[in-house]
């Protein structure tokens, strides 16, 4: 086993993660751990735009995206946070300009933009054009200039090595910490996928930034390694997760594949129809329509198809409209995703209606973070040294329901903020002495699978978690649906102890760190559930068909789940609450 | 830049015209599939170009059989045999939908992203032939060592150069200048043409198409200034000129970016000097 030494170590070289290297590289010695080559991260994926309210087509300002980011986060957001992200979004948009993205342009040369869901002038009257985009691939255009810039600043980065525990100087899930002592980050354990070896990172800062665990569903527009790692590293050692059950369902999945188009499409004009051809949203949203906010979208899909108004043989889908558009303005607009259209489902978009259904999307929940990124282990204390930014945190700027564009956002203001933030502690920090035999934990997990003589394939452990996710916890949510998931959830556990693989060899293992990743879905669904359950109300993308209305009185707050010892000796998710920052806006009821 | 730990390149030898090293080894079947209900799935063979650094001495083809859907790719393909018989194959992907650039190999001879490649479309009366893609140094059955390919890349400067100091708004630029270099931003790094190039494959150390493919993402992009430290580059002996215009590039290009013209392109402004 090696052992490293930085004064900072960033796991995670998406948009978050890179976004953070640029600042913490000429500050701090860095090292970027990912465990797929950078510009193979999901941040790639995202297809339609990040916003500011630069206002360069027509008025708007930060202080409407405030509000429009805090109603659309069904009130939950920490409002204190949202006006940080609104008004850093403008700087954050010129930052990527200058290190040469490639944004459309209006006539005369300015950044363009156009609209996107929930994004609105003065407080709700109508849809303002405020997401600044690169065609429908603004996220690979985000990722590859992150990438070409830290190529420029020799961002040193050890890729495809896989960071699988996190060094803390306390043991949190014992319990309470002694008020006098601060618990501190050591670094990380890592395994090298090209030769099965493992590393030891020490480091004064460590800062997460491993993205989603969309993989919890089998319905879903993330990728196959989004996998919830370092949400599930920080869980395991006792920090707590805040809003896990808050889960975005995209609308616009292709039917059947989860592939997602992007809201662009709508925001270029597109509509959603049901089987009788009927533009749907009209009834649901009367203001902004096919633009309303997601949950609020997918929960009319999966009511219309739930009613007999779907589409298709199984009448198990809806119908995204594009063909009133130019094909022209169509493939200036949105040439990937209809290309997606034609290739997965061979429907041509230009003629034919392009078959949607919501898709698991996007995690408003994670590691509970302040605003400069720090990772807290209680409601106020912190864990010095440990940041985490980007969709593996929760700072908490979406709320119940995250905005479209937001995300994007989000990566490049807090990861710039994590990434100064991390430089800067360790600056005036020691490096903190390692926790005795420090890969102990990781050596024996993997010993296990590999060495064991289990009869559980992953494969089937993993589908059939994805399968109940799907059936009990998606857009619509009951008692007796999450009970039952639930259930499932802790027999899989159970047959996850008794998990093989069948390749045994120590180069590039790809089967052993499926098995670790399953690991870490189990246990990041048990919270997703846990939560769900709890929550007996509906706010934003959690909807309970047992408790259709919001409820302020009981539920405007933030839950923290926590892994504790139990007193069996294994281990429980023990849920504790944290209050909503609310500074401008008073909690109304939500409507478009 | 990237920091090797260790090292790893694997050794094995790709055989020549892709003749067998050794037979192939029990072609499996995944069981209780046998049925063809009339649901549009049908079965396929896989034959796998196979290597395992830990076992073999030299690479080998394998054969297997699974049961597929109309709407399924290669990758998914990929998976049953992964998840359902040998979960030794290793090979890389993650996003699924061609937008990440980690699964290019060569399906049926050609480049193509697994994720991307529809098996109704492939014939799948036949095998389907997948193998690594081919002069970079092979790790394990499809993983090749993409550091060569990186190392090229980099060597171009593929990032905005400019002099003066930042301005406080946007730099301008317009929709004409914007599109001028539209084509080259698509690139994902997957590969396929590059390890697609025949020239490539003859001489490790050429440029390759996809770096040139990148410099031109800058040289014509309006607010850049590096265009000549890039075209002093390029002007090397492993630089455009090594390029003889087979256009096996573009045909691999999955992102349909017309790589061989944008090569043509940095050429032309080598002489000309206007960008
Ligand atoms: C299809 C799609 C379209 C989207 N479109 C938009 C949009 O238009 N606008 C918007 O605002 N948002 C959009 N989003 C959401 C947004 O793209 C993501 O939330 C955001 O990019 C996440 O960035 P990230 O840096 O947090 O994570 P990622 O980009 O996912 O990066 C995660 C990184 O962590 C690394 N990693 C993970 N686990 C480990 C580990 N154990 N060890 C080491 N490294 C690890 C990975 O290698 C990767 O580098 C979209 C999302 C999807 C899926
Ligand atoms: S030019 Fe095309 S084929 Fe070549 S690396 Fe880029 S996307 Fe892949
Ligand atoms: S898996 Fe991402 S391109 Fe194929």
């Amino acid at each position: 086993m090696q052992t490293h030494q930085y004064d900072v170590v960033i796991v995670g070289a998406g948009g978050a993660g890179m976004r953070a290297a640029l600042e913490s590289s000429t500050r701090a010695r860095t090292a970027v751990l990912s465990k797929l080559y950078p510009t193979r991260s999901h941040t790639g994926a995202a297809q339609g735009g990040m916003c500011a309210a630069l206002g360069n087509v027509e008025e708007d300002n930060w202080e409407w995206h405030t509000f429009d980011t805090v109603k659309g986060g069904d009130y939950l957001v920490d409002q204190d946070a949202a006006e940080v992200m609104a008004k850093e979004a403008i700087d954050a948009v010129l930052d990527l300009e200058h290190m040469g993205l490639p944004f459309n342009r209006t006539p005369d040369g300015k950044i363009d933009q156009r609209r996107f869901g929930g994004h609105t002038r003065n407080h709700g009257e109508a849809a303002v054009r405020r997401a600044c985009y690169a065609a429908d691939r603004t996220g690979h255009m985000i990722l590859q200039t992150l990438y070409q810039q830290c190529v420029k600043q020799d961002v040193a980065f050890f890729n495809e090595v896989y960071a699988l525990d996190l060094l803390l100087t306390h043991d949190l899930m014992a319990g309470d910490v002694p008020a006098d002592e601060e618990v501190k980050v050591a670094g990380v354990v890592a395994h090298d996928l090209a030769t099965g070896e493992l590393h030891v990172f020490r480091a004064k800062s460590v800062i997460l930034a491993t993205g989603g665990a969309g993989k919890i569903y089998k319905t879903t527009s993330n990728a196959h390694t989004l996998t919830g790692d370092g949400m599930a590293l920080a869980y395991r050692k006792g920090i707590p997760l805040e809003d896990m059950e808050f889960f975005q369902f995209h609308p616009t999945g292709l039917a059947g594949l989860g592939i997602l188009l992007s809201e662009a499409a709508r925001g270029e004009g597109g509509i959603l129809r049901n089987s009788e051809g009927e533009r749907f949203m009209e009834r649901y949203a009367p203001t902004i329509k096919d633009l309303a906010p997601r949950d609020m979208v997918a929960r009319a899909m999966a009511n219309e198809v739930r009613e007999g108004r779907g589409c298709g043989p199984n009448k198990d889908y809806v119908l995204l409209d594009l063909t009133h558009l130019e094909p022209a303005h169509i493939d200036a607009k949105l040439p990937d995703i209809t290309e997606f259209a034609r290739t997965y489902l061979g429907v041509e978009p230009y003629t034919e209606p392009v078959p949607v259904y919501p898709t698991a999307h996007y995690a408003m929940g994670g590691v509970p973070t302040t605003i400069r990124g720090e990772v807290l282990r209680t409601n106020t204390a912190v864990v010095g040294g440990l940041y985490a930014a980007g969709e593996v945190a929760c700072v908490s700027v979406h709320g119940a329901n995250r905005l479209g564009t937001n995300s994007l956002l989000d990566i490049n203001v807090f990861g710039k903020r994590a990434g100064i933030a991390a430089a800067e502690y360790s600056a005036a920090a020691e490096l903190p002495e390692l926790p005795e035999s420090p890969g102990a934990a990781v050596t024996a997990l993997l010993d296990r699978v590999l060495g064991g003589d289990g009869t559980e394939k992953v494969a089937v452990l993993r589908r059939e978690l994805q399968e109940a996710m799907d059936a009990g916890a998606q857009v619509f949510r009951t008692a007796e649906s999450l009970e039952a998931t639930l259930a499932t959830i802790g027999s899989l556990k159970e047959r996850y102890a008794s998990v093989a693989v069948q390749d045994k060899g120590k180069q590039f293992n790809t089967d052993l760190l499926e098995a670790v990743e399953l690991g870490f879905l189990l246990d990041l669904a048990e919270v997703v559930v846990v939560g769900a359950l709890a929550r007996e109300e509906s706010r934003g993308g959690h909807f309970r068909e047992d408790f259709p209305a919001r409820d302020d009185a009981r539920f405007l707050q933030h839950t923290m789940a926590y892994l504790r010892q139990a007193p069996d000796g294994g281990t429980q998710v023990e849920l504790g609450a944290k209050p909503v920052t609310i500074t401008r806006y008073q909690p109304m009821e939500r409507k478009y | 830049m990237s920091t090797e730990i260790a090292p790893e390149t694997g050794s094995a030898e790709q055989a020549p015209g892709g003749a067998p090293v050794r037979e192939p080894q029990a072609a499996a079947v995944a069981s209780g599939r046998g049925e063809r209900p009339d649901d549009g799935s049908f079965d396929v063979t896989l034959r796998i170009r196979r290597y395992l650094p830990e076992k073999d001495a030299t690479a080998y083809w394998e054969e297997f059989t699974v049961r597929a859907n109309r709407t399924d790719r290669l990758l998914d393909a990929l998976h049953t045999v992964k998840w359902e018989i040998d979960g030794s194959l290793t090979f890389r992907r993650s996003c699924a939908h061609g937008i990440c650039g980690s699964d290019a190999m060569r399906i049926n001879g050609r480049n193509r992203l697994a994720c991307k490649a529809l098996l109704k479309d492939l014939d799948p009366a036949k095998p389907i032939t997948v193998e690594p893609i081919k002069g970079l140094p092979v790790v394990k059955d499809l993983v090749v060592d993409m550091e060569p390919f990186f190392a090229s890349y980099r060597e171009v400067m593929p990032f905005l150069i400019t002099g003066g100091n930042t301005p406080s708004a946007e730099r301008r630029q317009s929709p004409e200048d914007r599109a001028r270099y539209d084509d080259t931003t698509k690139c994902i790094l997957c590969a396929a043409c590059t390890s697609s190039c025949p020239v490539f494959w003859n001489d490790g150390q050429y440029f390759g198409p996809a770096a040139i493919v990148n410099a031109h993402r800058f040289i014509f992009d309006s607010r850049d200034e590096g265009g000549a430290q890039r075209l002093e580059i390029l002007n090397d002996k492993e630089g455009v000129w090594r390029c003889r215009t087979i256009f096996n590039c573009t045909e691999a290009c999955p992102r349909g970016i017309e790589v061989t013209k944008a090569i043509q392109e940095v050429k032309r402004a080598m002489i000309t000097r206007a960008f």
